[in-house]
């Protein structure tokens, strides 16, 4: 009942968001140089006076702004987002396509990034000041400074040119008709290494999050009970301390989701992964301005709805919240 | 706390005795320093053609750092990127933080519907990818340092809103704010004089990383071949050394390291002037 009411109050407070993004990327696409018809002549090389005017009339360009943004909000009603001339399908076919891809790095990445995270500022709030906790907070700092996509390209280097470990780019071998587990190893393979490179940034977030956080708590009245009740100290730290350092860490991980994208459009262009990212790229090359805008809506859509389930998880995580 | 600190010593004080902060500082000089010679050490075009190609580091006096597949001197390139990134980074912050205490003040200082607002538009500027934004804002706009500047300073601004939104909203139910209300000083003279130069700590301490955060985004931005055509930048050189990762990885390492040190020098600073001006975090 509680998380329910939690639902229906930021479904509530997301709506005149979505309506602001969908004005947004509108306009930036009406302020973006050349139309769908400018595109399609350009790939075809001869265009008449008389055949851009009905390509227009096509796409309905030459109807006026309010009746040209009435029909694009109607088609984001039906999921479309418009036609792509340059690969020649619907922009939403094409995101779909490439979604899953994207989807797999970042959630791999982002567990890669909590899992080390969290152990890493549990190691350091346990030796506060002393040499494993300063020695992790340099190697946390260092994380934090190093851009993914060069950490990326050395990786390359070192795991894929001097040690022939791992494959330097792609989803999975090609043309190899391995099945069940060679093939999940394979994509294993594939993926190490774009994941970490997206993770290493924010292991470091995640790290020093949890570390203010458990030394917060660390001195609080219920963690002395706990001891007195003779609680083993690693009952007292992951049960006691780690619980309540997780409420910063999933508030911080919900805002992140559109700096993760932001990483994975650069990442996924360094490993040739068939994502989103790397679709964003080849649509800034080709000037295929619906499709980039298209997925920036649906990237916007992705960080709503994903702090929507934070705030779901939050209220579950501490009632106090869903009472405010 | 240690009792070497005495409570009255200045922020400047305590920073100067923080060793990692120091370390920041040294290397950011350090930094700002190649940005400024590079003009007068390396007066010619650094895109030029100026020895035989795959020069690789420490083999040649002359060019201590190598040559890329065009011959380019590439010590030249790292310290001519310096410029573009020092430039681009302070400048994109600047931007970030004029419209993020404009609107954050104004929100913080007003309260009521203004505030409603302005907090709705940050909250539709959050949900864009900042990247991605800047992606779309720079090739809509066609790529020059002016578009890369503005487009990272637009997407950076709404961290330094919500901070002084915070700070203004605690500062103005202060009795020094009444006191200044009640000797009918003007909204503005209070905001500018009284309000904001209270409000300053935390906005210094987000603008270092503010600076580190433009610089990555810049580098990104031109490592996909998005930069500023006419310049060469610390992320053009790793895109260009890209295609001779498996022969010349120099070519990336190198503009890389010089990358990865500025922005961790940043990010030390950071550090540094939060246990300098934050007292609560001290001892940690």
């Amino acid at each position: 009942m509680r998380i329910l009411k939690t639902l229906r109050r930021t479904a509530w407070q997301a709506l005149p968001t979505i309506a602001a993004i969908v004005v947004i990327d509108f306009f930036l696409l009406r302020l973006a140089p050349g139309d769908a018809a400018d595109a399609l002549a350009a790939e075809s090389g001869s265009a008449t006076e008389e055949t851009m005017t009905a390509l227009r009339a096509h796409f309905g360009l030459d109807q006026p702004l309010i009746r040209q943004f009435l029909a694009y909000v109607d088609n984001l009603a039906h999921f479309s987002l418009g036609f792509s001339p340059l690969y020649n399908m619907p922009v939403s076919r094409l995101i779909g396509e490439r979604l899953p891809g994207s989807l797999l790095l970042m959630t791999t990445a982002l567990g890669i990034a909590l899992l080390v995270g969290i152990s890493a500022g549990v190691i350091m709030s346990c030796f506060a000041g002393r040499l494993p906790d300063r020695l992790l907070s340099v190697i946390a700092l260092l994380f934090y400074s190093i851009p993914g996509f060069w950490i990326g390209l050395m990786l390359i280097v070192v795991f894929s040119v001097w040690l022939g470990w791992l494959p330097s780019g792609g989803a999975e071998t090609i043309g190899t008709g391995l099945t069940g587990l060679p093939w999940m190893l394979d994509r294993v393979r594939h993926l190490i290494l774009p994941a970490t490179s997206l993770a290493l940034f924010f292991i470091a977030i995640y790290a020093r999050l949890v570390r203010a956080s458990m030394l917060e708590v660390r001195d609080q009245d219920y963690i002395r009970t706990a001891t007195a009740k003779g609680l083993s100290r690693h009952v007292i730290t992951l049960r006691h301390m780690l619980w309540n350092g997780l409420l910063p860490i999933t508030t911080v991980a919900g805002l992140h989701v559109g700096a993760i994208l932001g990483g994975a459009v650069v990442v996924e262009t360094v490993f040739s992964w068939p994502g989103l990212g790397r679709l964003a790229f080849e649509a800034v090359l080709k000037r295929d301005f619906s499709v980039l805008l298209g997925i920036l809506l649906l990237s916007s859509f992705m960080v709503i709805i994903v702090n929507m389930l934070v705030d779901l998880l939050q209220a579950w995580l501490d009632p106090r919240i869903a009472a405010r | 706390m240690t009792q070497s600190r005495s409570p009255r010593r200045s922020p400047l004080g305590l920073f100067l005795r923080n060793p990692t902060g120091i370390a920041g500082l040294s290397i950011l000089l350090l930094v700002i320093v190649a940005a400024l010679l590079a003009p007068w050490l390396f007066p010619d075009d650094p895109l030029d053609m100026v020895t035989r190609p795959f020069l690789w580091p420490l083999t040649d006096h002359a060019f201590p750092l190598g040559s890329d597949s065009l011959g380019r001197d590439v010590l030249a390139g790292v310290m001519h990127g310096a410029r573009v990134s020092v430039v681009i980074g302070v400048a994109a912050t600047a931007i970030g933080l004029l419209i993020g205490t404009t609107i954050g003040g104004a929100a913080g200082y007003f309260g009521g519907w203004v505030d409603d607002v302005l907090v709705r538009v940050m909250e539709v500027f959050q949900t864009f990818p900042p990247f991605l934004l800047v992606v779309v804002l720079v090739s809509i706009a066609e790529p020059s340092v002016l578009t890369i500047t503005l487009a990272i300073g637009i997407v950076s601004w709404t961290t330094i809103a919500r901070l002084v939104r915070a700070e203004f909203r605690s500062l103005r139910e202060r009795d020094f704010v009444m006191a200044a209300h009640g000797l009918g000083y003007s909204s503005l003279r209070i905001v500018l004089c009284e309000i904001l130069p209270n409000a300053m700590a935390p906005v210094i301490v987000t603008s270092s990383v503010m600076v580190a955060t433009a610089i990555l985004n810049e580098a990104a931005l031109s490592f996909l071949g998005l930069g500023d055509p006419n310049l060469v930048s610390w992320g053009s050189m790793i895109g260009a050394g890209r295609d001779q990762l498996r022969t010349a990885w120099y070519l990336v390492a190198l503009p890389g390291a010089a990358l990865a040190l500025s922005v961790l020098s940043l990010n030390l600073v950071g550090d540094g002037l939060n246990d300098a001006l934050n007292p609560r975090a001290r001892g940690r």
